[in-house]
């Protein structure tokens, strides 16, 4: 019997063999990495979708944000679509200059990655003169926690996303009247916005665009311009804000060889800030499911994405 | 002075207390003082490690291998390839119980390829239809134990189902039916070979040691590095933080067998092999058991902390939840991991109880009747899932699988639950919340981190001294030192801090709520029961709702670490007062004593070892959530651990830091165990 099964089997591999000269794509299935927040996952389910509806066979995966540019390299995912520049574009280098990464273009969408206060913090005017970071000079008072020993208090993400960043700009240009926290995870981040909502209180978290709170309303400080060179870890004084970055996307080195289609339209793929945003709130807002609210907006936005396939034929 | 001389020990502590405090004020805080912070002669430890493993995965022993899919040959190391082949094993294994359970193509891919599937479309394997694998559950359960558990089995099934989350829950299933029976067998071999060999045993006890108490996230990095991400990286993870309580309590189990029995079983002429399936390990059940209660307890309790390096499921969907705040659906989450568990410790206990009927006489149908409804049910699913096409119009069968998040949910409710808490106590709350921190947690912080080293180190060494003699003190000692030595003090001292209070909140609530509940025989059933739920019941549902409440602060963590840790703690004296002897209780009553003077005279002094065990287990457990609590947001070795994870190099680091968490568990465990056992052995007990 086992002997029949095995025989069967090889007489199955080869008949499946010769179907690769006539296929572009390779039929082994593209990995898309899911991480946690919720435009990454639609947008993962999105292009899960464009990849399926080209014959591709896709599979997900949940992966940290900082380790799936590893996995990339290694070849365990295939793909990542989001990758922001100023928290992760490290990682994304360090990785490509190692080998076995590729840098396969880049969103339309302008990206900010900044500590910021939610809409109604200038709606109340608790701290006048916001969102220029000179304003916070003088209410301390306002964004200062029982743990913060009077002083005011930025609530930083994870220290793997910045690092020394923000105490070094901190220090900086607000001097000894502020410290900087660091959240655990961006959840904690988010259970912060919420809190200091009902409650009515100022916060300053580190926040992104496009992200679900643009919603909202969120305003980010104004702090000075952006120069290349002006962080401490890069030689300068830390005196400057974050720049206006990019989102770009990366993939495997063999994916070019071996999904030359899939390819082809993943390096077309651009998402701008509003579909971005549509795709986020089609589960924060509207409360779908991730797959569901991929399902939703690749059916409503048909021309959107039809282009991107249309480029490798 | 009658009292010190009466007490020697006591006065020993004085004298230890008086010189430290000498030394705190005495020396110099400045960083180029030896004496107030040891130099980091360790610090690069961490960067060896990264070398020597960056070195094995991607440069030792290259091979050429033939890539396929880009027609070119690729240079890789070998150990990378036997890792790699390892993971995808472990992968295949998980995969086919998936897909029995809810269907997929993957099994079949193995054997054809890829492209064989895109050629044939209708290639599927099918799902079981959940009503097959419910009723199949049902059926398993009144086999093995009768209604009880049936219903169980029942009601566990019906909850995860009505509430959509089959998908999820299948795929949780799938990866704890591979990682716990491989630990349970990895635990039983090695428990078996350190019964069997002294030099295999004296090498086991401090891996264990360490295993057991490094921090769950301290494993995650090295699994990536070595397995990749996945669902088999996952499982691996698992099985590394679930094996060492098996193979401990084995050895326990195996060594406790009376020498009488063993005799038994040589003079009736067993094999060294009979020996031991057939004596040794029947008679060691209890403990071995125990093991597997364990096992299964830490395989759930890491589906979670397996989702972040790519395990699929329940985990996963609850971290989702979490971010975006949607408590009561990561509610129904873990309350579906906590049903999973149960249920499977509940039927491996029930399989394991059963005994075989060597004389009965029966026919086929009575042998098999199991069986053969079993293969009626699953021709009544099929059909009923085939009908349910005929019914469901909109894309879902109900009657096959109930699709993910479209199940009733109680979400809302929930929601209003926390939203009531708020609005009602928050105001009294925050007042609390800034009288903790300002008054009691900041000071203690300040106090722990002005403390030189000399001085922990006399205190720490001072207290060994006194406990166990030169031994101990050099042992707590040499734990302590790799710490200092590392560039981690400062950090280590934070860590300490959070312990300290979480331990002593914790042991106070634990043992006064054990103490109470231990007075009768059913509130202490039900208070074990409500341990074991929270033992399995994700700690990270409730940091949310707690960072809502205390904000980004060490009282967050403190509150997640306070609930987790008192598990123990109640779970010991609820045990440890049971256990006080019927005869003794009846001595006391004769004397005269009274309802509470039995418990302070009798029952607390005879429990007290046992729950300085529970302390200890508390120990561990509170330095497993501070360093959770990374997750909310503290200034500890944790929250390094945590940028280890993301880390490329982080594996250095990751273990560093998990080594000094597991030493600082190791030298606290050695004072208690120590103190313990000697007290045990005043009494008469041991």
């Amino acid at each position: 019997m086992k002997k029949l099964i095995s025989i069967l089997f090889a007489g199955l591999m080869v008949l499946s063999l010769p179907s690769k000269v006539f296929s572009a794509d390779s039929s082994e299935p593209i990995v898309i990495p899911t991480h946690n927040w919720s435009s990454q996952v639609v947008m993962a389910y999105v292009i899960g979708g464009i990849f399926e509806s080209m014959g591709n066979n896709v599979e997900y995966v949940p992966a940290d944000t900082q380790a799936v540019y590893e996995a990339i390299r290694n070849g365990d995912v295939t793909i990542s679509h989001e990758v922001w520049q100023s928290t992760f574009g490290k990682s994304f280098y360090e990785a490509m200059a190692k080998g076995g990464i590729i840098d396969a273009g880049t969103h339309a969408a302008p990206t900010l990655e900044e500590v910021g206060v939610p809409q109604w913090v200038i709606d109340k005017d608790l701290c006048p003169g916001l969102p220029d970071y000179k304003a916070l000079l003088n209410c301390q008072d306002v964004f200062a926690t029982p743990d913060s020993g009077g002083k005011g208090r930025i609530l930083e993400g994870p220290q793997s996303w910045h690092g020394q960043e923000y105490p070094d700009r901190v220090e900086a240009l607000l001097g000894d009247g502020w410290v900087v926290k660091f959240a655990g995870s961006a959840d904690a981040l988010w259970a912060e916005l919420a809190a200091a909502k009902k409650e009515g209180r100022g916060t300053i978290t580190f926040n992104w665009t496009p992200n679900f709170t643009d919603a909202e309303g969120f305003v980010f400080i104004k702090w000075p311009a952006y120069s290349p060179g002006c962080r401490k870890q890069d030689g300068g004084d830390s005196k400057c804000g974050s720049p206006i970055g990019w989102l770009k996307k990366a993939a495997n080195y063999k994916f070019p060889k071996t999904h030359p289609a899939a390819y082809m339209a993943f390096s077309q793929m651009s998402f701008n800030a509003g579909q971005i945003g549509s795709m986020a709130s089609l589960v924060d807002i509207d409360k779908l499911s991730h797959e569901d609210a991929a399902k939703k907006w690749l059916a409503d936005n048909e021309d959107v994405w039809k282009p991107f396939t249309q480029a490798g034929m | 002075m009658n009292y010190f001389i009466k007490y020697p020990k006591l006065s020993q502590f004085v004298i230890l207390l008086i010189l430290f405090s000498l030394l705190c004020i005495l020396i110099n805080p400045s960083e180029n003082n030896f004496l107030w912070r040891f130099p980091s002669l360790i610090a690069g430890l961490p960067h060896l490690i990264n070398d020597s493993v960056s070195y094995l995965m991607y440069d030792f022993m290259p091979i050429d291998v033939y890539d396929p899919e880009i027609e070119e040959y690729e240079e890789r190391p070998l150990i990378k390839e036997f890792t790699r082949t390892l993971s995808g094993v472990i992968l295949f294994c998980i995969v086919f119980i998936r897909e029995i359970l809810i269907g997929g193509v993957k099994t079949i891919v193995f054997f054809t390829g890829w492209d064989f599937i895109r050629e044939h479309k209708w290639l599927y394997w099918p799902a079981l239809p959940w009503t097959v694998v419910a009723i199949g559950t049902i059926i398993l359960g009144y086999s093995l134990r009768g209604k009880g558990l049936a219903l169980l089995a029942g009601c566990a099934t019906m909850y995860i189902a009505i509430f959509g989350q089959w998908e999820p829950a299948m795929e949780t299933l799938s990866f704890v039916l591979i990682a716990a029976p491989v630990s349970f067998a990895l635990g039983l071999f090695f428990g078996v070979l350190g019964y069997k060999n002294k030099t295999v045993e004296t090498l086991l006890n401090p891996l264990l040691n360490v295993a057991q108490t490094m921090p769950h996230f301290s494993y995650l990095v090295p699994a990536m590095v070595f397995f990749g991400v996945g669902d088999h990286a996952g499982a691996l993870a698992t099985i590394i933080f679930a094996t060492p309580p098996m193979v401990r309590l084995t050895m326990l189990g195996l060594k406790n067998v009376p020498s009488e029995v063993v005799d038994a079983g040589k003079m009736s002429g067993c094999s060294e092999f009979q020996l031991l399936y057939k004596v040794l390990i029947p008679t060691a059940r209890r403990d071995i058991l125990i093991g597997v209660n364990q096992v299964i307890m830490q395989c759930l309790a890491m589906a979670v902390i397996a989702s972040f390096i790519g395990a699929k499921g329940l985990g996963f969907n609850l971290l989702l939840a979490l971010n975006q705040l949607r408590i009561g659906q990561a509610l129904e989450l873990g309350v579906c991991i906590v049903l999973i568990a149960v249920v499977l410790d509940k039927l491996s206990l029930a399989w394991a109880d059963k005994q075989t009927d060597y004389f009965a006489d029966k026919s086929f149908i009575e042998r098999n009747k199991y069986k053969l409804v079993f293969l009626a049910v699953l021709l009544f699913g099929f059909l009923l899932a085939y009908l349910g096409t005929f019914i469901f119009k909109e894309g879902f069968n109900y009657f096959y699988i109930i699709p993910h998040n479209k199940g009733i949910t109680t979400e809302n409710f929930w929601q209003a639950g926390v939203d009531w808490i708020w609005d009602t106590f928050f105001f009294t709350l925050k007042a609390f919340n800034e009288f903790l921190i300002i008054k009691i947690l900041m000071p203690m912080k300040h106090a722990y981190l002005s403390m030189p080293v000399v001085a922990t180190f006399l205190l720490v060494m001072g207290v060994g001294y006194i406990i166990g003699g030169v031994k101990s003190s050099l042992i707590v000692g040499g734990f302590i030192l790799f710490i200092a030595l590392t560039e981690w003090w400062d950090r280590a001292l934070i860590t300490a801090y959070m312990t300290t209070f979480g331990v002593l909140v914790s042991a106070i609530i634990g043992i006064i709520v054990g103490s109470l509940c231990a007075q009768y025989k059913i509130s202490s059933k039900f208070i074990l029961l409500v341990c074991d739920t929270f033992q399995t019941f994700p700690s990270f549902i409730y940091l949310i709702p707690v960072i809502m409440l205390f904000g980004v602060t060490d009282t967050s963590v403190l509150i997640a670490v306070i609930v987790y840790a008192t598990i123990p703690a109640t779970r010991y004296t609820v045990e440890g007062l049971r256990g006080v002897p019927q005869s003794l209780q009846d001595a006391g009553s004769m004397s005269g004593v009274n309802r509470l003077q039995r418990y302070i005279r009798i029952e607390l002094p005879l429990a007290f070892p046992h729950i300085m065990l529970g302390i200890n287990q508390t120990v561990v457990f509170a330095l497993f959530m501070v360093i959770i609590g990374a997750m909310i947001g503290t200034d500890d070795l944790g929250q390094y651990i945590l940028k280890a994870l993301s880390d490329k190099k982080g594996i250095g680091n990751g273990l560093t830091l998990g080594l000094c968490v597991a030493f600082i568990g190791l030298a606290v465990d050695h004072l208690i165990r120590t103190w313990s056992i000697k007290r045990k052995s005043a009494l008469g007990i041991l």
